[in-house]
């Protein structure tokens, strides 16, 4: 422990808290997080809550208002068993991804506590949500809240209108598609009308330049004139659609052909949740690493400047550790790699590397080697990654080493697990690549795209999946999940199997079986 | 500086509609589980909150997903201690894929939730297809009247009880010697008389010391309140349970051999369904279960319901025991009888006769109501349907219903006909409950 003379005040003394307390605490922590470590963020607002209240937020979706569906009267009850058994404590916190950022408290956290979740979420969860290139992309931080309000009462009204049970037919279809309901590319932007004159002028040129009249003298094919013809008409139909299509909440919501407007908008709503969930499913390890990272820089400065106490410092150190414990393979405690620790380990060994690196860091990493910026260096990837490629940049030898990481190959046909790659020479880049190919989210969810649909003739939807290493769906949840999607379409939905490296048919499935 | 929101105080239960979305949805399954509730356990037990499984059926939300036992995977690990690349690892479990997954499912049926007493009944009741008038009267809690009891030093302003709260203040203002303001009066007519005399130096000392005793006076009156927090008393209100009569339910059943699973499951709802009636309306509810072969005896819930034994059917005999067992512990101007009777409507021949008499003569005066059900066979349901032709019991059993107006008897084959036996019984409601 430090033993320098103390002079400035402690910022808070025992463990009550109060809001004066979290307000001094506050402003303490976003001068330090704001000059300390350049972080820029939202407006903050910070809600107090009861443990029932966090219960509640945890069974929709996290989010302070949502629309009513007994699904989540499930999930509710679930989540209150296993903390009224006390087999899972509740959240310290709960942070919302909007402007102003929404940030719970709950009332039973010491002020230790209080102080910590501040660092962690107003501060840290709060600039990754303001400056990471997913979110900035692809969710709107000023309009959720009013979007919710309003998905809220429409949903409300349309139960009004139509009855319970229609409209939960529809949510329950709907949900069955939330993880095909996003866009993962954004579509290019439409070209003013002054480009698009330009474009047309270009090609009409480029054609001048480049007629040639002996093409018009070429004979036509007599055998390939049908095959041609259908295929242009399945063409023109495909793009008229706009297929192939991978939102199939999107297509639906535009060419079911039995739903009523008011269904349609529903099922947008579902989408555009779904839409705004999508990064955080995708920034899950930088997200608790960035905000873990922050809190425990900012608290240790504070520590060092003698702002909170021993006790307190105690305090959260012990409750940091709980968050960051990542128990090995083998120990019953297992449930995967924790996000959090994976995280902060990753983000505390880009500082290494960038002051103290070995002769293996400067191998790997010329670009940050000890350059010694390491603040522009983590600020940088906080802003510009995602899970996938933060690990396929930064993972280093040095951590793959400390985390004693390996890797399985599991082949179901097989009746043993191989060691494909261990910490060694020859296993980093491969572990490292297997371990960011498993937070690509777009890549490890089933491919399944609206490939046709015979709109003039027997209407029937027709889906793809594309087999990757022989992953086959789980055949329960795949009908089940097919006759939501027909009840959408209103007709016969078909779904084939192809397999991506060698294009063969493994199999289809139509809702006309099930 | 953050916005800082208290939110503890905004209304709890926000997940309340979904709860009632989710317990519609599995309606079927929880009204099984309900079912098998009042099949084993007692008859005053249903009247309560009771735990039950979460449902599965019903309540899937499917999804595309990989299944587990196909294609090719790379798990990433941490930990590694001995192992190096080629190694071999068998499978757990043999059957490939994780060997924890059948773990998982069979802890989500441990899963089980807390239904709310209104639930419960709302699932049993539903079941016996009630109708909603009745529905609402069963479900009605025991009333309160608030009655004086003593005072309290916290409460609602609307109970301040002045007189006690100003008696406290007085003797608080005695206590701490809270100048009157006749003192001070006292002392400011001093000054204005001295004043109004000629200065002199003398004159002068005495104003300034009888200012200063004013100022000292007039600062203790202010620190000293005229009614201090501490002083306020409340009026308090204990809940009083209104006054009721007491009542005693008697279960007679026939447990000869006939009698099966499914009739005795049946006898039960209908006991069940009394019993609730009888909580309702009274007070205190006392059940006495009386079952017969050809020799009746008074045994214990279990014993009644889940024992077996074999012999004839004497019904009278049961109808003695009960005669015998009032004329013992429930003294008519003392207990409210009611009698629920089922069986299977055999009967040792001739002694239906003997169970008119007993009936007419003895017990249908000291009865406030006496109910029979014979359980029946669902597909001779539609042959008994209304005809009086039946077993000896029923035949005997018809003189008696023109003759007494608070005798009730039906057939019953399925859960829905039960209700109608106490048809008259919820009709009759006299008003006398109709409590907030």
């Amino acid at each position: 422990m430090v033993s320098q003379a103390c002079t400035s005040e402690l910022l808070f003394s025992g463990s009550d808290w109060n809001f004066a307390k979290l307000s001094r605490v506050y402003e303490e922590i976003e001068s330090l997080g704001l000059e300390e470590l350049g972080l820029d963020i939202y407006p903050v607002q910070m809600e107090v809550i009861s443990s029932e209240q966090m219960l509640d937020a945890y069974s929709s979706l996290g989010m302070p208002l949502m629309y009513r569906h007994w699904s989540f009267g499930k999930r509710f009850l679930y989540d209150e068993l296993l903390y009224r058994k006390g087999a899972r404590g509740l959240a310290y916190e709960m942070v919302i991804n909007s402007n102003p950022c929404i940030v719970y408290l709950m009332e039973e956290n010491t002020m230790a506590l209080q102080a910590l979740v501040t660092a962690h979420a107003a501060l840290g969860h709060n600039h990754f949500f303001k400056n990471n290139h997913l979110f900035r992309q692809w969710t709107d931080a000023g309009g959720i809240l009013s979007y919710l309000d309003f998905a809220k009462s429409y949903i409300a009204r349309c139960e009004e209108r139509h009855g319970v049970t229609p409209v939960e037919a529809i949510l329950d279809s709907a949900h069955a598609l939330m993880e095909q309901g996003v866009f993962r590319y954004r579509r290019p932007p439409k070209l003013s009308s002054e480009q698009q004159r330009e474009g047309l002028h270009e090609r009409l040129e480029y054609e001048e330049r480049s007629f040639n009249d002996l093409w018009r003298t070429l004979p036509p094919s007599p055998g390939k004139s049908k095959q041609d013809a259908t295929d242009q008409i399945l063409a023109e139909r495909k793009k008229s659609l706009k297929l192939p299509e991978e939102n199939l909440l999107y297509f639906l919501e535009k060419n079911s052909l039995v739903l009523e407007p008011w269904q349609r908008e529903i099922i947008r709503i579902v989408r555009i949740i779904a839409q705004y969930f999508y990064p955080q499913r995708q920034t899950q390890v930088m997200n608790e690493g960035c905000a873990t990272f922050v809190h425990y820089t900012l608290m240790n400065t504070l520590f060092d400047r003698c702002r909170i106490s021993e006790g307190a410092m105690l305090e959260m150190l012990r409750n940091h550790s709980n968050v960051i414990f990542q128990p090995a393979y083998d120990d019953p405690r297992y449930s995967g790699i924790n996000p959090y620790a994976l995280g902060l380990d990753m983000m505390q060994d880009i500082r290494r590397i960038s002051t103290a690196p070995t002769a293996e860091d400067r191998d790997w990493f010329p670009d940050i080697a000890g350059r010694g910026d390491w603040r522009d260096t983590l600020l940088d990837a906080w802003a510009n990654h995602r899970d996938e490629s933060f690990v396929r940049q930064y993972l280093s030898p040095a951590l793959i080493r400390k985390w004693r990481l390996f890797m399985l190959a599991d082949n179901a046909d097989e009746p043993h697990y191989e060691v494909a790659s261990i910490h060694n020479e020859r296993g980093y880049a491969k572990i490292r690549s297997a371990l960011a190919q498993s937070y690509d989210v777009g890549a490890s969810r089933p491919d399944i795209q609206v490939i046709d649909v015979d709109l003039l003739g027997d209407r029937r939807l027709r889906l793809q999946h594309t087999v990757k290493n022989g992953l086959m769906l789980e055949g329960g949840s795949r009908d089940a999940t097919l006759r939501h999607i027909r009840n959408l379409w209103g007709y016969e939905v078909s779904m084939v199997a192809v397999d991506a490296e060698t294009g063969a048919m493994l199999g289809e499935r139509s809702t006309k079986e099930v | 500086m953050p916005i800082f929101i208290d939110r503890r105080l905004n209304p709890k239960d926000k997940s309340l509609g979904n709860r009632q979305r989710f317990l519609r949805r599995a309606r079927e399954e929880l009204k099984r589980s309900i079912r098998d509730k009042v099949r084993a356990g007692g008859i005053a037990e249903l009247d309560r909150e009771h735990v039950v499984p979460i449902p599965r059926k019903g309540t899937g939300e499917p999804s595309f997903g990989d299944d587990k036992e196909s294609g090719r995977r790379q798990h990433i690990l941490p930990g590694n201690r001995t192992f190096s690349s080629g190694d071999l690892i068998p499978k757990p479990g043999g059957g490939g894929g994780y060997g924890s997954a059948a773990g998982t499912t069979e802890s989500e049926d441990d899963f089980r939730f807390v239904l709310s007493r209104e639930e419960v009944l709302d699932l049993f009741f539903e079941d016996l297809e009630l109708p909603d008038l009745v529905k609402l009267n069963l479900k009605q809690v025991l009333s309160f009247k608030p009655r004086r009891a003593g005072f309290a030093a916290s409460g609602a302003p609307t109970n301040i009880n002045v007189g006690r709260t100003m008696r406290n203040s007085h003797g608080r203002r005695i206590a701490l010697r809270r100048p009157k303001q006749a003192e001070l009066d006292a002392i400011a007519r001093q000054i204005a008389e001295l004043e109004a005399k000629p200065a002199s130096a003398l004159v002068r000392e005495r104003i300034a010391a009888l200012r200063e005793a004013l100022d000292r006076l007039e600062r203790r009156r202010k620190r000293i309140a005229y009614v201090d927090p501490v002083d306020i008393r409340f009026n308090r209100f204990d809940p009083q349970p209104l006054p009721n009569a007491n009542a005693v339910m008697f279960c007679l059943m026939d447990v000869s051999g006939s009698m099966g699973e499914r009739e005795k499951d049946l006898a039960k709802r209908f006991f069940v369904l009394l019993h609730l009636f009888l909580t309702r309306r009274y007070e205190r509810t006392d059940i006495v279960f009386i079952r017969h072969t050809h020799l009746a005896k008074e045994v214990d819930e279990h014993t009644f319901f889940y024992h077996t034994e074999s012999g004839g059917t004497v019904v009278s005999t049961a109808l003695e025991e009960m005669h015998r067992i009032i004329e013992q512990r429930y003294p008519v101007a003392e207990w409210n009888i009611y009698a629920a009777q089922a069986s299977d409507g055999d009967n040792f021949a001739g002694d239906s006769e003997r169970c008119i008499e007993l009936l007419d003569r003895k017990l249908m005066r000291l009865c406030q109501y006496f109910a029979y059900v014979e359980i029946i066979d669902e597909r001779e349901s539609h042959i008994f349907g209304a005809t009086e032709n039946g077993t000896s019991l029923w035949r005997a059993y018809n003189a008696i219903d023109g003759k007494w107006p608070n005798f009730q008897m039906r057939r019953i084959a399925a859960p829905a006909d039960i209700y109608p036996v106490f048809r008259q019984l919820f009709a009759r409601q006299p008003g006398l409950r109709k409590s907030a």
